[in-house]
């Protein structure tokens, strides 16, 4: 397995510690003079989504993880696997719900993702910035209501939850930024 | 929020003011080369060096850029210069970090018949001088920052283990790579990580007191073989001086270059060639007693300005350069 040293570390760098992709997020150099320098670095596991800190002597070497983004479409879940699809190859991939994580709610069949493949395998999905989805259910809102009301909440075709105006009525589809999980305007 | 502009003009005067401040002393400007034949076999400290076309000689000959103009300033001393300040660039490969730039400006200088207390004073005015609000001082030996700020009572004793044990407790993050029974790396770990971010908080913490490994080219002390006669100055967690009083016999600065050597040698490093010229001087005059002391000018600036950034303060950072 190919290795990285300390030397090579930088923002985004992909190395595994303890079996788990994970990706450089700061690295400092310790370099005190006197003594031996020390990379202190904090990196996001890839798998978990957490920011770990911890402080290598320089020169230490880590193993490189196989890891890269592409964009795939996504197809459809079967109940226990979500699919995606490489557009150029037609190469097919399953990614597990542990993989989806909570964004299984903005996953809109068709859609063009960024997913992270390690060893081949989708770990994290990406949806796009923003989606169309159909409302199912919110109560109906009152006649006169402007759009600078403080809005209501409607359910999603995929599950999520988002605040919207009064005026939109089940059946309607919204645009919803998924990032801020946020109602954006009404689709057309 | 201070526009380039003004920046560079902040830097400008800051330097003036540097000067200003030893010409008022007596202390004389040296300009010593960049270029050297020999350079430093301080295993911590990697140089850069470039191949020179030298008329009449048929092959490039190999130059180190200076580390520190410490050896050239030296050699001044001996041949009589009296007190002299270097204000300029020194060049450390492998050194970037918010802190740190592998170029950068350091205030070097050397005092005649100072003592290391009347070199700490000095070092304490000319802060003072430079910083927006004057700050008291705050004096601290290396074994008593242990005892203050890791428990340890006495850490010239203490081993590998008990280092570990008050690193994991003071909540620092896992470190990889350190043997557990390396007690000199974890004993700097505690230093680097756990005393020196809490050092001169609103102060100017001077750390003295090292142990002799880490003297460079300072004297022992006279009465306790395991400390040297150097110190540290920290100001806001940041350290920005160093000083010794220096060491004068020649036969002990061959044997403190060869014992790095030696080291550099053991972690595969590649060796350097030391400077004969400088050896040779102490050999044939010897260097007065004097103090001296290595101040990092840009960090100082970052600290006058509240700059979090060395790249701040500078015009250029490498990657810009």
């Amino acid at each position: 397995m190919a290795t990285v040293s300390t030397n090579e570390f930088k923002n985004g760098l992909k190395f595994l510690m303890d079996g788990q992709p994970c990706s450089i997020v700061e690295n400092t150099i310790v370099q005190p003079g006197k003594g031996q320098a020390f990379n202190r670095v904090k990196y996001r596991n890839l798998m978990t989504g957490r920011v770990l800190e911890k402080t290598f002597k320089s020169g230490e070497k880590v193993d490189a993880a196989d890891v890269h983004e592409t964009g795939l479409q996504y197809l459809y879940n079967d109940g226990e696997f979500w699919h995606f699809m490489d557009e150029v190859t037609f190469d097919q991939y399953q990614a597990s719900a542990a993989a989806i994580g909570d964004m299984a709610k903005w996953l809109v069949e068709q859609d063009h993702c960024v997913v992270t493949l390690f060893n081949g395998d989708p770990i994290s999905v990406t949806p796009p910035k923003q989606v169309v989805l159909e409302i199912v259910e919110t109560d109906p809102g009152l006649k006169g209501d402007t759009a600078d009301s403080t809005g209501k909440p409607a359910t999603l075709s995929t599950g999520a939850v988002v605040k919207v105006p009064l005026f939109v009525q089940q059946g309607e589809k919204v645009i919803v930024n998924t990032e801020k999980g946020e109602y954006v305007s009404r689709a057309k | 929020m201070m526009t380039r502009r003004e920046r560079l003009q902040q830097r400008s005067q800051f330097l003036q003011q540097l000067r200003a401040f030893f010409y008022a002393r007596d202390c004389l400007e040296v300009d010593t080369p960049l270029l050297s034949q020999g350079a430093t076999p301080d295993v911590h400290l990697r140089s850069l060096s470039s191949w020179v076309q030298v008329p009449g000689y048929a092959e490039k000959r190999r130059y180190y850029w200076q580390t520190s103009p410490e050896y050239p300033m030296k050699r001044l001393l001996c041949e009589g210069s009296g007190d002299i300040f270097y204000l300029g660039k020194v060049f450390r490969d492998g050194d970037l970090s918010p802190r740190h730039q592998i170029e950068f400006t350091l205030l070097e200088w050397y005092r005649l018949d100072f003592s290391l207390t009347q070199l700490i004073t000095e070092v304490v005015e000319l802060i003072n001088h430079i910083l927006p609000q004057t700050r008291t001082v705050e004096y601290l030996s290396y074994a008593q920052a242990f005892a203050q700020f890791c428990g340890i009572t006495d850490i010239f004793t203490a081993s590998a283990a008990q280092c570990r044990v008050a690193l994991e407790q003071s909540g620092a993050p896992e470190v990889v790579g350190v043997a557990p029974e390396d007690k000199v790396l974890w004993e700097q770990l505690l230093l680097t990580e756990v005393i020196e971010p809490q050092l001169g908080n609103g102060v100017i913490t001077v750390l003295s007191d090292f142990p002799a490994r880490d003297a460079a080219l300072a004297k022992i002390h006279p009465e306790n073989p395991l400390l040297a006669q150097r110190f540290e100055v920290f100001v806001d967690a940041m350290e920005l001086a160093n000083g010794y009083d220096e060491l004068a016999d020649a036969v002990l600065y061959r044997q403190r270059f060869n014992e790095s050597l030696q080291q550099r040698a053991a972690q595969q490093l590649a060796g350097v060639p030391l400077d004969e010229h400088l050896l040779q001087t102490l050999a044939d005059y010897p260097l007065p007693a004097c103090s001296g002391v290595a101040l990092g000018a840009d960090r100082l600036l970052m600290l006058a300005l509240g700059a979090q950034r060395i790249d701040e303060v500078i015009c250029f950072g490498v990657e810009q350069a």
